[in-house]
């Protein structure tokens, strides 16, 4: 963790310094709404491979970095992008192809482990899951868990309430923390120094970037300490926690930032379609990740128009009567 | 009477099943749809709240994902994903909250598979996984579900048990440590199933008008008892109106 006062660099610099080859990262967000996507793309850009992936419920991000070839494994509850791809689709061509290696969850699992990573403790207990195939199921084996030491031996252990039924409670479900080497957020607002605020759900953001090394922000609006520091209530992470703060408007796009712009529609249709088939999906990457220099290039091919119609009413916090078909 | 489609009846059926006062998790799609519903009907003082942490979203736009911003506005609370699975959890509210959801595989006892066809390791099928789905079977009072009936979606055994429904059977649930409670009702394309007060074995509940028992069968890989069965209304025009111009006006979900 950095200690500086001044944390602002460029995207392409705070990815190179913090993700490696081969590093356990995680991204915030959920489904379509507030993923790093501009940190996703340069990732991908940068070519950083055999990322290890620990998600709850990342659609969109998480399917880019795994359709881009990123990721060797996954440790994930949900991929999936709401209507728009009620299965991930390049995630699913993974999975089945096998290509990339996934061990199963559920959110509150997941949740749990992060939060049990944030707190610095081994595991945290919960009631669910027992009985099902999440328990019996490994999709890492005993032998790979054992080689790897960034790995648990075990993906979860179930047994008797230790506390001798209080609460009413005959098992318990441990699951075991997690301590990404990194993890990016996009929020709406932060300082220089890290401090941070998020609108609207937080998702499991915060415990996702308490448990991790190094925390990477972009955010909407770079705004001095004194404005945030008017209603700190307000605010969710302190600065301590992060290394680098990237300055990018529109940093979630295609995805959702509340009471900034909603998610794109076309963009996420037109994902789809090309996902499904494996050269359209090249030409995909070509044309919208590899063939952009950044995000803002991205955003000039998109163009002003599409990016307008996706702009938050200040009432709601989303575009009212956008075309979401 | 109005003619109307399967799927606003299955969101119909669905809506009658939630009571006031409940407090509804929904899913994406027609869950969503169906938790709106009932709230604009028969269960005002119901509150719908997602897993994303966003509790009695006002919901003037249908959301697309339960992270859509439309979830977040006009809320009670915006939450985390903590506080909305440990509301579930909780022992005084969870019994009090009623599930939707919706799976790619059912048994006869509402177990789910949302995660693979297939062997694990080298699945035919992969699909989204649990989300939330493992949690809300383990924990809620009451959940309800989603399919459509067809042979290879109801089976005699999953390939996965992503979310725990009666186990295999009276007393299971408590055996294994799971919150008492379980699955009330299947809502498909032709039926509402339940479960045996007893044995908590799918029965056949109620047809659609017009559905036959025989046909119902014909669309499942496991016998079931009919004898028990009466025709469900069709929708009535005013949960028609709701529907159609409050929930769904821009038929995003309806089709």
């Amino acid at each position: 963790m950095q200690k500086s006062a001044n944390k602002v660099m460029e995207l392409s610099q705070a990815i190179g310094r913090f993700v490696t080859d081969g590093c356990h990262i995680s991204i915030g967000g959920f489904t379509i709404n507030r993923n790093p996507m501009a940190a996703v793309y340069e990732i991908i850009r940068q070519k950083i491979k055999n990322l290890h992936l620990y998600a709850h419920s990342n659609g969109q991000g998480v399917d880019e970095l795994v359709g881009a070839g990123c990721a060797a494994k996954i440790e994930i509850a949900y991929a999936g992008s709401g209507r728009f791809a009620p299965t991930c689709i390049r995630f699913r061509k993974a999975v089945e192809s096998g290509s990339i290696k996934v061990e199963d969850y559920s959110n509150y699992q997941m949740t749990l482990r992060f939060q049990a990573g944030a707190m610095g403790v081994p595991f945290l207990p919960t009631r669910s899951g027992l009985g099902t195939s999440i328990v019996d199921h490994w999709g890492f084996s005993k032998q790979m868990r054992k080689s790897d030491p960034r790995l648990p031996n075990d993906k979860l252990v179930v047994q008797e309430n230790p506390m001798r039924g209080w609460g009413g409670i005959k098992h318990v479900v441990l699951v075991p923390a997690i301590n990404p080497d990194v993890t990016i957020l996009h929020v709406q607002k932060s300082d220089r120094q890290g401090t941070a605020r998020i609108e609207g759900l937080v998702f499991a953001d915060i415990e996702q970037a308490k448990s991790a090394r190094h925390v990477i922000l972009t955010c909407e609006e770079l705004v001095d300490a004194q404005e945030l520091r008017e209603t700190p209530d307000r605010n969710q992470i302190p600065f301590f926690n992060v290394d680098a703060v990237v300055p990018l408007s529109h940093g979630a796009y295609p995805t959702a930032c509340y009471r900034y712009y909603d998610y794109d529609p076309v963009y996420l249709n037109d994902y789809r379609q090309s996902a499904v088939d494996n050269n359209r999906y090249q030409k995909y990457l070509s044309t919208f990740i590899y063939g952009v220099k950044d995000h803002k290039d991205l955003l000039d091919t998109i163009g002003k128009e599409r990016v307008l119609k996706i702009k938050a009413d200040s009432r709601t916090g989303y575009a009212v009567n956008l075309d979401r078909k | 009477m109005a003619a109307y489609t399967r799927r606003e009846m299955m969101a119909i059926a669905a809506a009658r099943q939630i009571e006031d006062g409940d407090i509804v998790f929904c899913g994406t799609g027609i869950s969503m749809l169906a938790a709106m519903a009932a709230k604009h009907i028969s269960a005002p003082n119901s509150t719908i709240f997602f897993e994303t942490g966003a509790i009695d979203s006002r919901l003037e736009e249908v959301p697309m994902a339960v992270a859509d911003p439309r979830v977040m506005y006009g809320t009670a609370v915006n939450g985390s994903l903590a506080d909305a699975f440990a509301t579930m959890q909780n022992r005084w509210t969870g019994s009090r909250v009623v599930g939707i959801m919706g799976a790619a595989q059912i048994d006869k006892f509402g177990n789910l598979n949302s995660t693979v066809i297939g062997n694990y390791d080298h699945p035919t099928v992969r699909f989204s996984g649990s989300g939330g789905a493992c949690d809300v079977g383990s924990l809620v009072g009451r959940t309800i579900i989603f399919m459509q009936h067809e042979k290879r979606k109801f089976v005699e055994k999953l390939d996965y048990l992503t979310s725990p429904g009666w186990l295999s059977g009276s007393g299971q649930r408590e055996q294994t440590g799971l919150a008492p409670g379980g699955p009330a009702a299947v809502i498909t394309n032709m039926a509402v199933m339940g479960f045996d007060a007893t044995t908590h074995e799918m029965y056949l509940k109620a047809i659609y008008p017009g559905v036959r028992p025989s046909k119902i069968l014909a669309h499942m890989s496991f016998k079931v008892d009919t004898k028990r069965a009466y025709e469900l209304p069709p929708p009535s025009s005013q949960e028609l109106l709701t529907l159609r111009e409050i929930c769904d006006p821009q038929r995003l979900i309806l089709g």
